[in-house]
């Protein structure tokens, strides 16, 4: 045994160990606080470009009522961003109404039914497909669909909510088929096969154990999809027709938020009123993009806690 | 070894077993059987078979891909890989696993599972059914109240008498405890004794324990598994009096053993 002056020594004594230790402490402090600060910054920014706006010239009613988004009529401007938002709401149900079945069926498929070597397979091409640059899909929908559906359902259009849903609900699909399956993952093995210990079959015990089990991971999946719904801006440009309009069918041509702000910002002033109306436009986005996803981590949270 | 009774068909009926896993025997049985209404014990050490064999009889090897069976393991009469639908095997054949297993359903749906899965749909029924296993169970007083909480939220001890009677309420024919009082304090386990001694009227039972003295409480006939084979069986009552074929039966029941 060493004398106890020594022991009390090598207690006391920060080795290099103890100073790599507390380095990275830092370094992946600073690593996860960037996130917050970069967040707030956002935040700050498009606000201040936005807000006062909001405050001294805008008729909010107006904002959220009038369909006629008219910013560059030089008498008088008018900012109503009804059909936008009309646009955009449209655009996503289409867009969910394609991707929520298929991705959820995809990933049921891919964890609970497929064998090892299809299930690896589709996880490569499903990631795969994520992976896709969204102007591809909106050259897609402006050439491939675009043709398609005049022909096939004879309309004069081919550039509406149809198209620009169908594009947006197969970019959306694949993140949420990923996110669906890693909730179907989560439910642990042993609970499959006491099910199927008493005689449940696989739909059976997918039904009426795994998807229960799995629901709010399930949800959060879905509202990704709605959330990356009413981020996407590229390929809803190119796809929607882009014409300001409150549509009476999935034929007629709409304009999105996020297209909006992408086609018209570059040809505007900083600083002008068209400027800041698109800002309050922006707001707008974030606020709901931000409810979303904190209702999608609320909710996969729970999850958790179970 | 004492004959099994030999007027009714066994309910289980092995010939020539032999699992695998890739190379390594797992359990290698010649000969065996279980009668109807009988409880019966299977004890011996870790790694000596007895999950395995369990497995085979409800075609669980079918989780498995390593696990390879070969012979013929018979349930009334016909050899359970003959059985095209598996799910109807399954259905009759009831099983507790060793750890606690309470599906994240609700307490009522966990064991409404079963009837629901062979088509029971009236709600009087069903309310039927989850009173009765539950109180064959021993868990009714401690659940009525709380029916339609989260299953998989009960103690340890709650979710295995909750499998138990999960288990139940599939109404089978043969039930398969693979060491059920795991999890399970003293006196629950007492409890849930009493009611499969009450059980073996109605099913028959096999059981697979790591407590002897619960086999000698239980069994009516015992068997010793030990490094996949099967050194013994026989009357409980024989057994555990010194009558036995093989004396390492004898130093396993008296813990002297290794």
């Amino acid at each position: 045994m060493p004398p106890l002056g020594s022991l009390s020594q090598d207690l006391d004594r920060r080795d290099f160990d103890w100073y790599a230790d507390k380095l990275v402490e830092i370094l992946v402090f600073a690593g996860g606080f960037s996130a917050i600060i970069l967040i707030l910054g956002i935040f700050f920014f498009i606000t201040r470009e936005g807000l006062g706006f909001v405050f001294s010239s805008l008729d909010i009613v107006e904002f959220f009522t009038s369909p006629r988004w008219r910013p560059t009529s030089e008498l008088n401007a008018t900012y109503g961003a009804f059909a936008l938002m009309a646009g955009t709401a449209s655009i996503t149900g289409m867009a969910m109404l394609i991707a929520v079945p298929f991705s959820i069926g995809a990933a049921v498929y891919i964890a609970e039914f497929a064998g090892p070597r299809s299930r690896e397979t589709l996880k490569v091409l499903v990631e795969l497909l994520a992976a896709i640059p969204s102007v591809v899909w909106g050259f897609i929908g402006l050439t491939l669909m675009n043709s398609l559906i005049i022909e096939v359902f004879d309309v004069p259009v081919g550039l509406n909510i149809l198209n620009a849903g169908l594009i947006l609900g197969l970019m959306a699909a694949p993140i949420m088929t990923t996110i669906a399956e890693d909730a179907l993952k989560a439910v642990p093995d042993h609970y499959r096969e006491a099910a199927e210990a008493m005689g449940a079959t696989k739909w059976q015990v997918t039904r009426r154990v795994v998807i229960p089990a799995a629901k709010k991971g399930l949800a959060a999946a879905i509202l990704l999809g709605v959330g990356r719904g009413f981020g996407e801006t590229m390929a809803v440009l190119m796809a929607s027709g882009h014409a300001i309009n409150i549509p009476g069918s999935i034929f007629d041509s709409v304009r999105a938020l996020t297209a909006t702000i992408a086609a018209e910002l570059g040809e505007t002033a900083v600083g002008s009123e068209h400027y800041r109306a698109l800002f309050t436009l922006g707001i707008f986005l974030f606020t709901i993009t931000f409810v979303i996803n904190l209702t999608a981590d609320i909710i996969v949270r729970g999850t958790r806690k179970r | 070894m004492v004959a099994a009774p030999s007027t009714p068909p066994p309910v289980v009926e092995v010939n020539n077993l032999r699992i695998r896993y890739g190379k390594e025997v797992a359990l290698q049985l010649d000969e065996l059987s279980v009668v109807p209404n009988e409880i019966f014990g299977i004890i011996g050490p870790a790694g000596s078979g007895r999950t395995s064999f369990l497995k085979a009889v409800n075609r669980m090897d079918l989780f498995d891909r390593s696990m390879d069976v070969e012979g013929s393991i018979r349930f009334r009469g016909r050899d359970v890989r003959t059985w095209k639908n598996v799910y109807s095997l399954r259905r009759r054949i009831g099983v507790v696993f060793p750890l606690p297993v309470g599906l994240p359903l609700s307490v009522y749906d966990n064991v409404a599972l079963a009837p629901r899965l062979s088509g029971v749909r009236a709600k009087s029924e069903l309310n039927d059914i989850v009173e009765r296993c539950l109180r064959r169970a021993a868990l009714w007083d401690e659940v009525k109240d709380r029916l339609s909480s989260l299953g998989s939220l009960l103690s340890g001890g709650q979710q295995q008498r909750l499998t138990i009677a999960r288990g139940l309420s599939q109404d089978p024919d043969l039930l398969m405890l693979d060491e059920f009082s795991i999890a399970v304090d003293p006196v629950t386990t007492m409890r849930i004794e009493d009611v499969l001694k009450e059980l073996k009227q109605e099913l028959t039972i096999i059981l697979v324990t790591n407590l002897v003295q619960q086999a000698r409480r239980l069994a009516d006939r015992t068997a010793f598994f030990l490094g996949g084979r099967c050194i013994e069986i026989g009357a409980t009552d024989a057994i555990f009096s010194g009558e036995v074929k093989d004396r390492r039966t004898t130093d396993y029941i008296l813990g002297r053993f290794g």
